[in-house]
């Protein structure tokens, strides 16, 4: 696949092109902060924006989606939503969350309604420019990809390097120069760069060691400590890149005859999120729920995806906690300390 | 477009089903024989299902019958939350939607052959065992001695007393049960499953033990058979979670890092040793 230069000039045209023919979500300017929106124009994009508020997971895993619909002792029929769209300024670390989904809602039973979102979509990826204030993505080693997207920007002051890793991403960039030497050796500096610099807390082990670390911190009172001040508010779920637990709920019509299933995300932090008829509640304790997440990131999702660990660093739960408890790194730093590396 | 997902089936679809028969077994429970509108319906015993009544939502409920059994599969739903209330108003030849069947954990009836089998229920949870005692009891042959336990909180919750009766009258099963809170139309053991356990006479050391009921009976049946030194991965636990999708995926059911939908609802008890969530 083919590596391009674009002039600062050239890429908004590129970009007022792709309005022009898809539906382009870009990453634009929400008050102080930035978000995923629908893109209008080429002056909305903020690709120097340091992190979104919400990941890119909500355009495959919609906070609320029609599964299907149904008649009252009829029949049921799936509902797919089957447009295309570019994702524009997914981060390294968001890019590798959305790797993660696709391979947890693809693996043993095949679920077609976030798959035809998925296979629906065009990431064009780009390198972070600004290190948000809780970033860890270099302790996690998703500060920089190599694969995952169709095309992956590198911002270089006056122009971008674009890299196609698609026959989709290689189509869009057909008729762009090929990028010079000079251009290539810029973007590895920013690579290695971002590989230390998007380090606002720091692990301080290896991250493929935490499976290891948790398997060794289950009796911990860490758990306890930490959850003392939890809300349960789910907040550190909701804006998390690889959470993916949902509820399922019927909505019925006016009409009382027609309606539709729909799924909507729930969060492990909550309480209730594993309570069954009769008022048995199977996780009823917020340290419980804490340590759940904190093993869900690193142990027990890492198992079904070849080992990766399901936190990829992005920093949101950091910022969104509002007791300030649910930064990964602290909790595993702490256990590093006091068990140490065995 | 994309085309992969239009070739795939959807894990959330529904089929539909029709009642063939519904009683009701006492004034919480009731009984349902189902038949699948598109026909063939294959399972083990310990599998569930998910029951879908649209507009209120679905339920995931374990198969009662034993596919030796001819003519549809039976569920027994007990009256607790909103799907459960909607089942309970059903009658025969209505529809409902069902799922499945889902769990590839199920019991071991091809390990058990050779080998005594005890049941140990609580209260309900003869419901699910009942699917595993009449596939034993279809094949009765190939299997050693078969014990029953069954303890119910009163006399009027008891469930099938008509099939408990027949395998009292059994010469090839003991059956026997118990009341934690009898009244006077009961005159046989009084206090809780668990009391039953020393008066079993079964080769403890291969004995497959089979165990369901609630939440809280587990860890008292594990005790009692601790007494006995019945090997761990003899004993076979039918556990209950919170499920919403039972394909893996929406997370609510999950113990530790296994998932009670896919890789249960039966567990070998030695296999869970490195999940305390589990019991």
């Amino acid at each position: 696949m083919s590596v391009k230069k674009l002039a600062k000039e050239d890429f908004a045209k590129f970009v007022e092109a792709l309005i022009e023919k898809d539906n382009v979500i870009g990453v634009q300017a929400k008050g102080e902060r930035f978000d995923f929106a629908p893109l209008e124009s080429a002056q909305d994009l903020r690709l120097d924006y340091d992190v979104t508020l919400q990941p890119p997971k909500k355009y495959f895993l919609p906070p609320k989606e029609v599964l299907m619909t149904f008649e009252v002792g009829g029949a049921y029929a799936s509902e797919y939503e089957d447009e295309t769209f570019v994702l524009l300024g997914v981060h390294p670390y968001d890019v590798v969350g959305i790797n993660q989904m696709d391979e947890l809602f693809s693996q043993d039973n095949y679920d077609t309604h976030y798959m035809k979102r998925r296979n629906n979509a065009t990431i064009i990826a780009c390198d972070v420019v600004t290190p948000s204030e809780n970033v860890f993505a270099s302790s996690m080693k998703t500060a920089v990809v190599k694969e995952g997207f169709d095309i992956l920007l590198t911002d270089l002051g006056d122009s971008y390097v674009a890299e196609a890793a698609t026959e989709k991403g290689e189509a869009l960039l057909a008729g762009a120069a090929e990028a010079d030497d000079a251009a290539l050796q810029a973007r590895e500096a920013v690579w290695a760069k971002n590989q230390k610099a998007l380090n606002k807390h720091e692990l301080e082990c290896d991250a493929a060691y935490l499976p290891k670390l948790l398997g060794r911190s289950y009796d911990h009172n860490v758990w306890d400590d930490m959850a003392r001040t939890c809300f349960s508010c789910g907040s550190c779920n909701q804006v998390c890149p690889t959470c993916y637990c949902f509820n399922v709920q019927d909505d019925v019509n006016w009409d009382l005859k027609t309606g539709q299933r729909e799924r909507c995300w729930d969060g492990c932090l909550l309480d209730g999120f594993t309570k069954v008829a009769g008022e048995h509640e199977f996780r009823d304790q917020r340290a419980h729920r804490f340590r759940h997440r904190l093993y869900r990131k690193a142990k027990y999702v890492p198992a079904k995806i070849g080992g990766q660990i399901a936190c990829v660093g992005c920093g949101r739960c950091v910022g969104a906690c509002l007791p300030g408890i649910a930064n990964p790194v602290s909790v595993y730093n702490r256990l590093i300390d006091d068990l140490g590396i065995g | 477009m994309c085309q992969c997902c239009s070739e795939k089936k959807d894990i959330y679809l529904p089929e539909l089903a029709t009642v063939v028969k519904a009683d009701a077994m006492n004034v919480t429970e009731k009984y349902l024989k189902l038949s699948m509108d598109g026909g063939q319906f294959d399972y083990v015993p310990g599998q569930f299902v998910e029951v879908s009544l649209a507009g209120i939502g679905e339920a995931p409920i374990t198969i009662t019958s034993s596919p030796t059994q001819e003519g549809g599969f039976e569920l027994v739903v007990r009256k607790i939350g909103n799907v459960t209330n909607a089942i309970h108003t059903l009658n025969p030849g209505d529809k409902l939607g069902i799922r499945g069947p889902l769990g590839d954990g199920m019991y071991p009836v091809e390990e058990a052959k050779g080998r005594d089998v005890v049941f140990i229920c609580g209260g309900l949870g003869l419901v699910p065992q009942r699917s595993f005692i009449n596939y034993v009891l279809a094949n009765r042959a190939d299997y050693g001695e078969v014990t029953i336990l069954q303890g119910t909180k009163c006399f009027d919750q008891r469930l099938f007393t008509a099939e408990i009766a027949e395998w009292e009258n059994r010469d090839d099963v003991v059956m026997l049960e118990t009341l934690d809170e009898p009244d006077e139309k009961w005159n046989g053991n009084v206090g809780v499953v668990t009391t039953l356990v020393p008066k079993v006479k079964t080769d403890w050391s291969s004995a497959v033990v089979s165990v369901c009921g609630p939440p809280v009976m587990y860890k008292f049946v594990l005790m009692a058979l601790e007494e006995f030194d019945v090997p761990h991965e003899n004993i076979y636990l039918n556990l209950e979670r919170k499920m919403k999708c039972g394909v893996g995926k929406c997370g609510h059911c999950q113990i530790n890092d296994i998932y009670c939908c896919m890789d249960g609802p039966v567990f070998r008890y030695s296999d869970l040793a490195t999940m305390p969530e589990a019991i």
